[in-house]
Order: structure tokens, then C-alpha cells, then sequence
């Protein structure tokens, strides 16, 4: 007989991920401001100061610059760091060491070395934290060849792809989306992994694929469930990880559907969804295409602090029913 | 704003007209006054130019396009300013789909690539979609119609705004107005002779050339649009408003074309000689056969001609071109012995058929209207009392 599912919160499913791995790994140690005692700016790490010591959960002074050098050093002489932004908008900061150098170093001292490190971005907007606080900037750093950029959007991912990033031997970006940790997910114990690179098939349909990462994918299983109502079968697609992307489910839903949905929070223009389009225009799924391909995606502005701006500013349920009916009506 | 280019109206009872040719493609610069596109009608081509300068952009209906009247066809850009988006009008959408003016069909790659595989040609298909996309549903919808064998023994022949607009006129007429007809022969023997006489003392000029060459058919015109003044009643046209009754007598006469018909109006026939009629009705003619017609020359008038004789046609019955009350169908000149003082006399006479719009004409009315014609036609020179 089967045990009863195993809830978890997203926050406390990345927490058991960050603790089995480091009871699994003593070259895992966590890195952040205000990770230790205080818990972490969304209460991630919570008390796993009090388990593993200062020394493997070190609070940083506030330069994200500095914390992801020394991240890099680190990972360089052979730890596993796995390093806490308190807001993915301060990634800025590190630029230079995440993408001159972390990005980098397997490339440029011959395969000799890589940079075991992960950075943990949390990210999107819907908690009224305003411009400098609810960017999605995913796309940014997915443009960078050397990095890998995983976006879970379950609590069972969240573990699975975490532990997965802390194992891989190169630099893993993970962006958690803020309105996430709280949501609940069956999260089985042991210590599994959700393979970077893969896609995931959210729900089956003929009529139209949807494309969506992190938190859309939510709302676009919503947007799935209301349109079956009227007979419009949607596949949604969970990307999971933004590079390296999966493209063959993606390229094998819209020879099944003829219609493509790309839902993304980042900004529309230049975004992830402007990749997927132009890959599954170069690709043998063209011939398939029975209509212009959607994208719907943040808009061209800073994230606003007044609420209803703020979410007439990403793409919302009600929208995304909306466009994606027009789509398979032949409306666009 | 970009500046519309609309399809204008320039005939009365004009609702939709045809792109006949563009002269001008997307992008191109244009002046006031540039010739930008010729249309058709029922009755005429017109040309259509450019309202101001600036550069041509957005054609949405493309030659062979059937397009409302006032609905836009394409944009004049005037200086600095720049397409909303490509393709998008700042129109009303258009209710239908209007084939794109370039050689491109639009079509989405599933139903090129079915259409491909059915073998089938895009620009058969009117496409569903937004500016007429073609999509797959709409090929499949093609492919699942039963297909012509290819052993048809017939073509299916494209269909312009003349005939569209013969084929709506008359069905109309024949359909809502009340016909009925009157007909009676009219004796030839003094009008030929009096034809051939004034031919023949034509005055001629240097070259030689006579100033006139009348036919049966002037005498035609010239003699009902005498009996419409003798019968004013029967001189009248059915509205919405009353009859209307015309002082002068204004007299449409069919002239067959490539392709169908046109009737040109010689205006106050009763006022004019023979000798201007047949100049006259030689120039409707020709320009009629060019489809150079203007509308005001086609417009108007309470009856028609319509002559078969030349063909042989002894009798026929006209439907009425509204908002005509009356058509003249006339045979040919047809030679029969006949008692004159009690002697058989060889006499050549021709079968007119009068039809008649029974709302606004009369038995009697028609009749003493075919009557007068007669009088004449077989007493020439009554015209000139």
C-alpha cells in the first residue's frame, strides 16, 4: 500500500535539497546575506545554521560582487558553494564575476577546470516589492554560454533540480519565483534529482502548445483548464531550465498542435519567448505552424509598486485565456 | 493620418466595383493626380487618382478584387508618416476577405504544405483568417468538396462587374417589375425610301465623304422620341416617390459589346435632326465598344432600343433596364405580300415589341405610344411637322 503523499513547500522542498546535500557532500557549504541566523530574506535556509554550523552557512557581508568572487574561488578549489541573492535583480552586481569569470574559466584554461557553483536567484514580481525588487532577468543570463538556467516551478523540481545543480560540475543559475515558496507539492524524501536540460510535459492537448517557465506554467494550467471548458485542448509545456534548452517536445507538441504560446514573465521583447519562437521557426516544425506564433510576456516597463499595475504588468490568467482562444480561433 | 484611398462611387446606383488594374504598387511615390488604379463597374471603367502626395502603401484589394463602395483599397503616407504595422490598415476591418494586391497569398506553412500535398493552387482558396490568411482548415475544407473530374466539358469563366451587374439589373427587373407587351409590324416602304433619298443627296466635302449616313435605326430613335411627346404619360419612369414624368425625351439604345451590353442615352432626341442622332449614336457606339463611356452618358432616359434586325431576328420581347418604364424590341424588315386595293403588293415591314411596365404604363398608354411610333415610322415625314 502506498504511503500518503509527502507535502512540502517550495521554500522548505529547496531546504531539503540544500541539507541532503550538504550531509551528502562536505564540500557543500551555502553562502548569503542574512542566510544564518536571521533565516534568509524568504526563510529558506531557515534554521540550518543551527545544523551545519557558521562555517557551511555563512552570512556575507552586503557585496553581492564579493560574495560571488569569493563563490568562484571556492567552486575553483574544489568546493561546492551554493550561493543566496536575496533579490535576482542584484545579480547586476555580480556580473562580472558570474559572467566573465564563472561563465568562463572551463572555456578558457582548456577544460582544465570548471566552477561547481550554484546561485540561487529568488525572482518575479506579485509581492509588491516594486522595480529594483520583482525583475525577472532570467533571459539575461541565459544568453550566456557556459551557464546553465533552471527555473522550477514545483516544489518536487525545486529539490530535484537543486540537487542536480549542486551535483553538476559547471555554473548553475536557479531562479525561484518569490510566489512560489509557499506553494505546496508531494516531495518524496529521498535525495532525487530532476535532470537539467529536460523539459516537462504539464498537460496533453491537440490544439494548442503553450510554452511557459516558472509560475506562468501555473497560470497557464489554469488558462488550459478554462479552455477545455470550451473544447480548446492546450499542452502546456514546462520549460524548467532556460539553457541548455530542451527543444524536442517543444518542436514535437507544435507538429502535434500547428499553434505555439510562449507565456514568460520576463520582458516580451528579446525574452525567452523570442527564442523558442525563432527556434521552432528554424526547425522542421515550421512546416506544421497553422498560425502567427504568441508571445505573451512582461511589459515594457520597471515593474510598478501600485498592485493592479504591477499585475496588469506580467501576464495574468485571464489574459493568457484570452490570447490563446484568439490564437486557436484564427483571430491573430 | 495616412489618407485613405477608397473605391468611389461614380455611378448612381453604384454598390461595389471592380479592380481593374493598379498603376501603381506598394511603396511607390505618388503626386496628386497620379493615376493610381482603374476600376469597373457595371457599366463603365473609371480611372481613379492619387487625392494628394505622398507614397502608396497598404493595397488591400488586388486586381480582379470586388470592393464595396467607400471602403478603403490602400493608404497615401504623406511625409513622416510611418505604417502602424505592417499590413494592419487603420480601416474598419473588412467584413471579407480581399485577395492581397501583390502576387502573395498569404497562407500559414501547415496549409501551404497541405495544399502542396493535395495538389491543390492557394489562389483558389479564399482564406478565413485575418487579411484573408489562408489556414489549414481552409484547405481541408477545399480538399473535402467534391473535386471536378478533369474531364469537365466545361470552363468556369471569371465573371466581371459588367456582367455581375447585368445579371443583379435584370434579374431585378424581371423578377419585381410587371411586364407585359404590346406588339404590332410597321411598314417600311416610305422610310427606306426616304433614308435612301437622304443619303443619297448628302452634301459631301472635299474628300468626297458624305455628312451623313442615316440607318433604320436612327429613324428609330427619332421616332419614339417623338411619340413619347405625343404620349407624355408613357414617358415616365416608377419611384419611390411617384411617377415621374420626363419633358424630355431622352432615349437609351443598346449597344452590344465584348462581353455584354451598355446603353448610351441620346439626351432630347426629339429636338435633334437625323443627321446629329446618327453622328451621335456612331460616337456612343464606338466609345461603348472602349468601355469609354461616362456615367452621366449612360444614365437617365425612360426607355430603351433595343435592335436585333441586323442578326435576322424578326420578334423578340426586351426585359425592361430599369428604372426604364419602357424597352422597344425591334426586328428585322421582313417581306411579305400583302392585299394593297385588293392586289397582292410585296411590302417589307419590321416587328416591334413594345414591353411595358405595367406600375407606371397602361394598356392603353403602351399602346398609343406604339401607335405613334408607328405613324412615323411609316410616314417619315411627320418628323418633320
Amino acid at each position: 500500500m502506498n504511503a500518503p503523499a509527502r507535502m512540502l513547500s517550495y521554500a522548505q522542498a529547496i531546504q531539503e535539497a540544500l541539507a541532503q546535500a550538504m550531509e551528502a557532500d562536505e564540500r557543500v557549504f551555502l553562502m548569503g546575506e542574512d542566510i544564518g541566523v536571521y533565516g534568509g530574506a524568504f526563510q529558506v535556509t531557515g534554521d540550518l545554521v543551527h545544523r551545519f554550523g557558521e562555517d557551511r552557512v555563512m552570512d556575507t557581508p552586503i557585496s553581492e560582487l564579493g560574495a560571488a568572487g569569493v563563490a568562484v574561488g571556492a567552486a575553483l578549489a574544489g568546493c561546492r558553494p551554493v550561493l543566496e541573492f536575496q533579490f535576482s535583480d542584484f545579480a547586476t552586481l555580480a556580473m562580472e564575476q558570474i559572467v566573465n569569470q564563472a561563465a568562463k574559466m572551463r572555456f578558457m584554461l582548456g577544460g582544465k577546470v570548471s566552477v561547481p557553483l550554484v546561485m540561487r536567484f529568488p525572482c518575479g514580481s506579485g509581492t509588491g516589492a516594486a522595480a529594483q525588487h520583482s525583475q525577472s532577468l532570467e533571459a539575461w543570463l541565459a544568453h550566456v554560454p557556459g551557464l546553465k538556467v533552471v527555473q522550477p516551478s514545483t516544489p518536487y523540481d525545486a529539490k530535484g533540480l537543486l540537487l542536480a545543480a549542486i551535483d553538476d560540475p559547471d555554473p548553475v543559475m536557479f531562479f525561484e519565483h518569490k510566489l512560489l515558496y509557499k506553494m505546496q507539492g508531494e516531495v518524496p524524501e529521498e535525495a532525487y534529482r530532476v535532470p537539467i536540460g529536460k523539459a516537462a510535459i504539464r498537460r496533453s492537448g491537440r490544439d494548442v502548445t503553450i510554452v511557459a517557465t516558472s509560475i506562468m506554467v501555473h497560470r497557464a494550467l489554469e488558462a488550459a483548464e478554462v479552455l477545455a471548458g470550451e473544447g480548446i485542448e492546450a499542452e502546456v509545456i514546462d520549460l524548467r531550465t532556460l539553457r541548455p534548452l530542451d527543444t524536442a517536445p517543444i518542436i514535437e507538441s507544435v507538429k502535434k498542435t500547428s499553434r505555439l504560446a510562449c507565456v514568460y514573465e520576463g520582458v516580451k521583447t528579446l525574452g525567452i519567448g523570442a527564442e523558442i519562437s525563432a527556434m521552432i521557426a528554424e526547425s522542421e516544425a515550421f512546416d506544421y505552424l497553422d498560425a502567427p506564433i504568441l508571445r505573451l510576456g512582461g511589459t515594457e516597463s520597471p515593474i510598478p509598486y501600485n498592485p493592479v499595475l504591477e499585475k496588469a504588468a506580467v501576464p495574468q490568467t485571464s489574459g493568457i485565456i484570452e490570447r490563446v482562444r484568439d490564437l486557436v480561433k484564427g483571430r491573430i | 493620418m495616412p489618407v485613405e484611398v477608397i473605391l468611389p462611387k461614380v455611378d448612381m446606383d453604384m454598390t461595389e466595383g471592380t479592380i481593374a488594374k493598379w498603376h501603381v504598387k506598394d511603396g511607390d511615390a505618388v503626386r496628386t493626380g497620379t493615376l493610381l488604379f482603374e476600376i469597373e463597374t457595371g457599366k463603365a471603367a473609371m480611372e481613379i487618382e492619387a487625392p494628394c502626395d505622398g507614397v502608396i502603401r497598404d493595397i488591400s484589394a488586388g486586381e480582379g478584387a470586388v470592393v464595396p463602395v467607400g471602403r478603403a483599397v490602400a493608404f497615401i503616407y504623406r511625409d513622416g508618416e510611418i505604417a502602424l504595422e505592417p499590413g494592419v490598415a487603420p480601416s474598419v476591418r473588412p467584413e471579407k476577405p480581399i485577395p492581397p494586391a501583390s502576387g502573395h497569398i498569404p497562407a500559414t506553412p501547415l496549409a501551404r504544405r497541405l495544399a502542396r500535398q493535395g495538389g491543390i493552387s492557394l489562389d483558389k482558396i479564399t482564406g478565413s483568417g485575418p487579411r484573408g490568411r489562408i489556414a489549414a482548415a481552409d484547405i481541408q475544407a477545399t480538399l473535402a468538396k467534391p473535386q471536378q473530374a478533369v474531364t469537365d466539358d466545361f470552363e468556369v469563366m471569371p465573371v466581371d462587374g459588367m456582367r455581375r451587374a447585368i445579371a443583379q439589373r435584370l434579374t431585378l427587373s424581371k423578377q419585381t417589375v410587371p411586364h407585359f407587351y404590346l406588339s404590332l409590324r410597321c411598314d417600311l416602304t416610305r422610310l427606306t425610301d426616304c433614308r435612301d433619298r437622304l443619303n443619297a443627296q448628302a452634301p459631301r466635302d472635299a474628300n468626297n465623304l458624305a455628312a451623313w449616313k442615316l440607318s433604320i435605326n436612327d429613324f428609330i430613335i427619332k421616332a419614339l422620341a417623338l411619340a413619347l411627346q405625343q404620349v407624355p404619360d408613357a414617358n415616365v419612369t416608377w419611384a419611390e416617390d411617384g411617377i415621374r414624368r420626363y419633358r424630355v425625351s431622352d432615349v437609351a439604345v443598346a449597344v452590344a459589346v465584348e462581353g455584354g451590353l451598355f446603353t448610351p442615352v441620346v439626351k432630347s432626341a426629339e429636338t435633334k435632326s437625323l443627321s446629329r442622332i446618327s453622328l451621335e449614336m456612331k460616337d456612343l457606339a464606338a466609345r461603348a465598344r472602349g468601355r469609354k463611356l461616362l456615367p452621366e452618358e449612360y444614365r437617365g432616359g425612360a426607355t430603351t432600343i433595343s435592335n436585333l434586325g441586323m442578326f435576322g431576328i424578326e420578334q423578340f420581347t426586351a426585359i425592361i433596364n430599369p428604372p426604364h418604364a419602357t424597352i422597344l424590341a425591334v426586328g428585322a424588315g421582313t417581306q411579305d405580300f400583302l392585299p394593297v386595293n385588293g392586289l397582292p403588293a410585296l411590302r417589307s415591314r419590321m416587328a416591334c415589341t413594345l414591353s411595358c411596365d405595367h406600375r407606371a404604363v397602361d394598356g392603353a398608354v403602351g399602346a398609343r405610344l406604339l401607335a405613334a411610333f408607328r405613324d412615323f415610322i411609316e410616314e417619315p415625314a411627320l418628323m418633320l411637322a
